[in-house]
């Protein structure tokens, strides 16, 4: 891997982010309205009933990590998309860069992209609702690797999906996380799922890493355990998304659909 | 860089997009690929840029095969240039030009691209977005794209499709002056048969996939009968039979 061709591909998507105001606002606006909305809704509840006392860190705190996630994995998609929309797909590839390479731009640029629009946010929601994310502690930093790895890697898996099917493989990508989102037991306990659905769930990185930011903002527990299974999982899952991309690209090139990829 | 094709076969399920093709281009040498609408041009440029997995046959460049081992090895040599594939638009010309000088790895890349600049005639328009341009604009970015690396081989599919005369003349003009001055190999596909005259020193007529003839500008149009390449083009695009 060579590093000056990853931030050439890198700098391709921060000129694009430098370029364009609306495209920064855009980055912030989705993120923030997320936590004004599930801030009202929390404090709400808080205000109705004396159940709900606390939750409004709780549900803030899920929404923003899972805004992390959702964020990360999107700027990965946004980033591949905006090749085939700019019709410069062909040109990425004829040039002399390798596919790991091209794999570390996405992954390292999606980064910038979801911070952008995550710390504005999270700052927000210390005066507006008095939680702060912050509050996790040293444990947020392996929580939110975890989440940054499982989000690129459900980026990868939706960039396969275009570089197999093509640009009609789009609408997968902003539906690939709702999918996801029940059986991550984002907001309520994994016990609430069935049974039969807990098993699968606890196959995803998210049960643990949720459940666990549960348990420290709830009862003050840290299980480094439980974060570290969540982190290879996640790092499991990676792999998997890069045997798959290779698997996708090669079909690709078989296929021979690199050469028109286009709007 | 001498470019070897042989026996090159691409098949999609049952449709055989190329069929056994072979042929040389030497060193600093243009070869017209010529043929009329998806006769298998693209996917054989496809093939040689490796973005196309061939079936069969293999490809040489400079005694090296294009195996996906060599693949960044070949790839910085040479590039490629078409009116149907574009830079990212909302980059600046300046802006696409410095990654590409950064993807390729060019060590002088502020020289290469003033070099470029006025060579091309982008001063007027290098800091504006490349998405604002014109078709002749945005031709001559993407050709200064394709000669960011300064390629030993360059592939170019319709390079002056859809530009007027005088922009046409200019990309063809600079074409002949940048391979005086540097060792450049060619191969260029287009529908103009004056370019193809102009620039080729050789050419390979493909229909149906399969090359149905090849030789010089001069050779196919006696061998046919005809006063000019385009007349020579379809009667051999419009016979019901192979030629060769």
């Amino acid at each position: 891997m060579k590093w000056n061709k990853i931030y050439a591909l890198s700098l391709r998507h921060i000129y694009l982010i430098k370029g364009s105001f609306p495209r920064i606002l855009d980055l912030i606006y989705w993120p923030t309205i997320q936590i004004f909305l599930w801030g009202f809704i929390s404090k709400f509840f808080t205000l109705s009933s004396s159940y709900y006392e606390n939750t409004v860190g709780i549900i803030l705190s899920a929404a923003i990590l899972y805004d992390f996630l959702f964020r990360s994995s999107i700027s990965y998609n946004m980033m591949f998309l905006e090749e085939i929309w700019s019709r410069n797909f062909t040109n990425l590839f004829i040039a002399p860069i390798k596919i790991n390479e091209i794999i570390a731009a996405l992954t390292f640029t999606a980064i910038i992209r979801t911070l952008i629009g995550l710390v504005p946010a999270s700052l927000l929601a210390i005066p507006l609702f008095g939680v702060s994310i912050f509050k996790i502690g040293l444990p947020l930093v392996f929580l939110l690797i975890s989440l940054y790895i499982f989000g690129v890697t459900l980026g990868l898996l939706v960039t396969s999906g275009l570089v197999r099917f093509g640009p009609s493989f789009e609408n997968i990508a902003w539906a690939s996380l709702f999918f996801l989102a029940p059986l991550g037991c984002i907001y309520y306990p994994i016990d609430i799922l069935p049974e039969w659905l807990q098993l699968i769930a606890k196959l995803l990185p998210l049960v643990h890493l949720f459940e666990e930011m549960r348990s420290i903002l709830i009862d003050d527990l840290v299980d480094y355990f439980a974060v570290l299974k969540a982190c290879i999982i996640s790092f499991i899952y990676f792999i998997i998304g890069i045997i798959v991309f290779y698997s996708s690209y090669n079909g690709a090139k078989l296929r021979g659909t690199l050469i028109n990829m286009g709007e | 860089m001498k470019l070897e094709i042989k026996n090159l076969v691409k098949k999609f399920k049952s449709t055989v997009a190329v069929n056994n093709i072979s042929f040389v281009i030497e060193k600093n040498k243009t070869l017209g690929l010529l043929g009329p609408n998806g006769c298998g041009k693209t996917t054989s440029i496809g093939m040689m840029l490796g973005l196309i997995t061939p079936t069969e046959g293999e490809i040489f460049i400079d005694g090296i095969k294009f195996i996906p081992k060599n693949r960044i090895k070949l790839l910085s040599l040479m590039n490629f240039a078409s009116p149907y594939i574009e830079l990212p638009k909302k980059l600046t010309v300046r802006q696409n030009l410095e990654v590409y000088a950064r993807l390729y790895g060019v060590s002088n890349k502020i020289e290469r691209i003033e070099e470029l600049v006025e060579d091309l005639k982008l001063n007027n328009f290098l800091d504006k977005k490349t998405g604002e341009l014109s078709s002749g604009q945005k031709n001559r970015v993407s050709l200064a794209k394709s000669f960011i690396n300064k390629p030993k081989l360059l592939f170019l599919d319709e390079p002056t499709a859809s530009l007027d005369p005088d922009v046409g003349d200019f990309v063809r003009e600079y074409l002949e002056q940048y391979k005086n001055k540097n060792e450049l190999t060619m191969l260029l596909a287009s529908h103009n048969m004056k370019e193809v005259e102009r620039l080729c020193s050789k050419i390979v007529m493909m229909k149906n996939g399969k090359i149905v003839d090849k030789g010089t500008c001069g050779e196919l149009i006696n061998k046919h009968g005809r006063e000019n390449l385009e007349d020579t083009f379809l009667k051999i695009a419009r016979s019901k039979n192979e030629v060769e």
